[in-house]
């Protein structure tokens, strides 16, 4: 008999064993298994050709499209997805959720959740942040109603707010 | 200054803001039913074809296939105006068009269905151009319609009972009027690049056959009822349609209705009798959905000197591509909005609305209106520079003023009721610094190298915000809560929490004691759909009348308890006091009981007669050596009357960059090659799109002259946001460079021809 392969994922801090050909097949992209298998459907997907962003999820704390990555390619890894923020079971919000709604940073909300997921990213990995690297870090994401102004305010007043 | 309001006119957060941050909005493609399959499309490769054979066996037999369904197989439901495009028709259209539909256990299982679909087709000659299309002996999209032009003024549903609608602007005499003028110019002009509004989420929908005459859809868009009525006619009026929507993800007009996807779901689900979800993937989205209608203005006007417009005439051809499903209303709503900001009296416009075979033109932000402005405004520009006329100072005499008439959309005679609107372009100018930046008609700002800056401006008008009827229920629970039931979603522009504030306001309780009925069609009443800027002005007002009509209701039972006249009684925070003696008071729960709810009613009858307005001024930046445009400054100034949320309201204004706005002057485009017949920006990146490393400085000046007609002196402004953006751009690259440029999207291929330095590869 054939052994069976397990993906192993660790999602928002809880492990999940997907048997490779029942839970996951090897064109399920990561995306899929997160909105299908996993019902973790807060990671939208906008285009499904990696040139939206919409569905930016991080993998061991960076950002990645989950629409051009294989699950079978993340065995073993950490994945962060919008409802793994803050702490979901007290009802507590990460800082960039709670500034966003402050600043009404999102009108249709459709491609919030990936940004809020760049932003994270580089909110954690960098002390110090320009407009210039939140510009950057959400080049690649594709916001049609312009709310582009507000995430801007919103993400500098977390920063703000972290510095002092 | 004081707070005029408690909640009106302050920022407060979005109803639904945890949700959306948090990930549970739940989106169409986000709902899952029991038992749901996955529908998928086949689609034409042909831009015109008769199919001769098509042969669904192996595709049915593949297991996993529930339904495979084509022409032979579906009732003779229409779409259109007038009906004319069969559900599933022997003939298709464009590339792209349906051709047969499956319905299967998972996505993999349908995509490989399609694939087994043999279909022979006859190949037809297409036509793709307007002007092309309505010669004699051009190719024919339908029998019923000759050279290939509808019939206009086609009432909405196509209902006997709706107005004709708007047909065409004979105003005056236009010989008289061009004799009477000091320059007469003539051209031809063309806003075709057919921009996709294209939201983040790709349209969709799901059907469910609760029993025969009863269909659930569910889906993403704009309005309940514009789904439901829509629906009920195409299918004969033999079934109820109940429409649940989903949060909205962007739709700046284009999901109006979801047609025809939510007719393939409901075809589906019942040839299955199971649940059928069918969303598009972005590649359809941009090949198969909505995109902006084509419009070109073959015509003259005449000008005076101080600014008076004598006459306009010309053929307005209007580009529907392979069927039209509101265009004949978007066209007779451009003609009514025109009136708004250029005032003539002299008039003899006459549009045609042309099908051609490409992807259908329909449901947009700025319906109509945009795409004629944008092609008239640019002849008014060159008239404008032959007198040497200031065009702030032309569209301060040139916009509508109270009590000045204008032709509406349903073909009746309006006299305006609207603040000053030539105080709104002056705050604009000031701000902008039009006079320290106008140096004249193709002449630019600023010099540096092979950079020059150019300014220029643009205006748009409705006289939508007071359109079509509105409906709203309120209930008061005996624990301080009320709920509103409004067929409204939410689309992105706030408008179901600025809808709460208004009730919150009149029955001073916390917002956070306001909810919201789900956004479904058989829970609440009737409304006409969260269209063009109708939210505030429209919706609004039932809902004012409705938590008025609730609030005199509680009133009145509070005063048996109190034993004092209703008229006596004041309410705040859920307790009914008495003005003159505060302290004797009652709360609601005592005032009700515990097991009474209070219900008021509110009814918004259409009135055209209020028009919103808005300003744009634009620097651009062009580079001579490349052609490239840098947008610089944007200045967008309106009167809202009373600002509702001022966080929403920022936001909706910014909007004017994207969903086929200003951008459609730059470098937004839907790419058609006219050889083939296909679209040849199907992805996210062929399809241009601004990202946030190229955004301009946006200043919104937001003035609020209180509109007395609304109990809080509001009017919508949202939905014309993106529309005087476009020719004002063309306007500031013109100035820029010296030469005029009247071709959207002014690509750098464009602007180097202009200067002569174009060289071909």
């Amino acid at each position: 008999m054939k052994e069976r392969t397990v993906i192993h994922l660790e999602v928002n801090g809880k492990a999940y064993d997907l048997i490779l050909y029942k839970d996951v097949f090897p064109h399920h992209t990561l995306a899929y298994t997160l909105r299908e298998t996993l019902n973790l459907t807060g990671t939208k997907i906008g285009c499904d050709h990696g040139a939206c962003g919409a569905c930016t999820v991080l993998i061991n704390g960076k950002p990645i499209l989950s629409c051009l990555t294989l699950t079978i390619e993340c065995d073993g890894k950490t994945i962060t997805t919008i409802e793994g923020l803050g702490n979901p079971e007290k009802g507590e919000l990460h800082p960039l959720q709670e500034s966003f709604i402050k600043h009404t940073a999102f009108q249709c909300g459709f491609c919030t959740p990936g940004i809020i997921m760049s932003l994270k990213a580089l909110i954690d990995e960098r002390e110090s942040v320009s407009e210039e690297d939140i510009k950057e870090a959400l080049s690649g994401h594709f916001c049609r109603c312009i709310s582009h102004y507000h995430v801007l305010e919103a993400v500098k007043d977390v920063i703000k707010r972290r510095v002092s | 200054m004081a707070q005029k309001y408690r909640f009106i006119g302050q920022p407060t957060p979005r109803k639904d803001a945890s949700s959306i941050v948090t990930g549970k909005a739940i989106y169409i493609n986000d709902v899952k039913l029991p038992n749901m399959l996955v529908g998928k499309v086949l689609r034409s490769p042909y831009p015109h074809a008769i199919i001769k054979e098509i042969n669904v066996e192996k595709a049915k037999s593949l297991p996993g296939v529930k339904a495979v369904l084509t022409y032979k197989d579906v009732p003779d439901w229409k779409l259109g105006l007038p009906s004319h495009l069969r559900v599933l028709d022997r003939k298709v259209r464009f590339v792209g068009d349906a051709v047969s539909l499956v319905a299967a256990e998972t996505e993999e299982i349908a995509q490989e269905a399609l694939d087994l679909i043999e279909v022979e087709y006859e190949v037809l000659p297409a036509v793709f151009d307007v002007e092309e299309a309505i010669k004699e002996g051009a190719p024919q999209l339908y029998d019923e319609f000759p050279n290939n032009i509808l019939p206009l003024g086609n009432p909405w549903f196509g209902s006997p009972e709706a107005p004709e609608g708007l047909k065409e602007l004979q105003l005056g005499d236009v010989e008289k009027g061009f004799s009477e003028a000091d320059v007469v110019v003539e051209g031809t002009f063309y806003y075709e690049n057919i921009a996709n509004p294209l939201p983040p989420e790709p349209p969709g929908a799901i059907a469910y056959w609760e029993d025969p005459k009863t269909v659930h859809v569910w889906l993403s868009s704009q309005g309940l009822y514009m789904d439901k009525i829509s629906l009920y006619y195409i299918m004969g009026r033999k079934y109820n349609v109940r429409v649940h929507a989903c949060q909205c993800g962007g739709s700046y007009g284009s999901k109006g209705t979801i047609l025809p996807i939510a007719l393939y779901a409901i075809l589906l689900a019942k040839a299955t009798g199971r649940p059928v979800k069918l969303c598009y993937t972005k590649e359809e989205h941009l090949t198969s959905f909505t995109i902006r209608l084509g419009s070109r203005f073959k015509g003259k006007v005449g000008l005076k000197k101080d600014g008076t417009v004598t006459a306009i005439s010309g053929d307005w051809l209007v580009n529907t591509g392979y069927y039209s499903a509101v265009t004949q209303g978007q066209v007779a709503v451009g003609l009514g909005e025109v009136q708004l900001v250029i005032r003539c009296e002299n008039w003899d416009l006459r549009p045609k609305v042309i099908c051609t075979n490409r992807d259908n033109s329909s449901w947009i932000r700025g319906f109509g209106g945009q795409e004629l402005k944008s092609v008239l405004l640019p002849l008014l520009y060159m008239a404008m520079a032959k007198l040497n006329i200031d065009p702030v100072e032309f569209f301060k005499k040139n916009v509508i003023k109270n009590g000045q008439g204008y032709y509406w959309r349903d073909g009746r005679w309006w006299i305006s009721r609207v603040v000053d609107f030539t105080k709104t372009i002056d705050k604009g100018a000031e701000v902008f610094g039009w006079k320290e930046k106008w140096k004249g008609w193709l002449k630019p700002t600023l010099v540096k190298g092979s950079k020059r800056r150019g300014v220029g401006v643009g205006v748009h008008s409705n006289a939508d915000v007071g359109e079509d009827d509105a409906e709203a229920f309120i209930r008061i629970d005996p624990n301080h809560t009320v709920t509103l039931f409004v067929a409204v979603p939410e689309q992105g522009g706030g408008q179901r929490s600025n809808l709460c504030k208004l009730v919150a306001e009149v029955l001073q309780i916390p917002l956070e004691n306001v909810f919201l009925s789900p956004p479904d069609s058989d829970v609440n009443p009737y409304d006409f759909g969260l269209v063009g800027s109708r939210g505030t002005y429209a919706i609004g007002s039932a809902v004012i009348e409705a938590a008025e009509d609730a609030k005199r209701k509680l009133l009145e039972r509070a005063s048996r308890k109190l034993g004092v006249p209703p008229e006596k009684l004041e309410t705040s925070d859920g307790i009914i006091y008495v003005k003159d003696d505060p302290k004797r008071q009652i709360t609601w729960r005592r005032a009700m009981g515990p097991t009474y709810t209070i219900w008021g009613y509110g009814h918004y009858e259409p009135d055209y007669s209020l028009c919103n307005f808005m300003i744009s001024f634009v620097e651009v930046e062009v580079d001579t050596e490349t052609g490239k445009v840098d947008l610089i400054r944007v200045v967008n100034a309106t009167d809202a009357g009373q600002i509702i949320d001022p966080l929403c309201l920022e936001n909706q204004l910014n909007g004017c960059l994207g969903s086929a706005g200003i951008d459609t002057a730059i470098f937004e485009e839907t790419v058609l090659d006219s050889k083939i017949g296909r679209i040849l920006t199907t992805n996210l990146i062929d399809y241009k799109w601004r990202t946030f490393l190229d955004l301009p400085e946006i200043k919104n000046v937001i003035l609020e002259t209180p509109f007395p007609s609304h109990r809080f002196g509001a009017v919508g402004v949202g939905e014309i946001a993106t529309s005087p953006g476009p020719p004002a751009v063309l306007m500031a690259i013109s100035n820029a460079i010296g030469k005029w440029i009247n071709t959207y999207p002014a690509s750098p291929w464009v602007i180097l021809e202009a200067l002569g330095k174009r060289k071909e590869a």
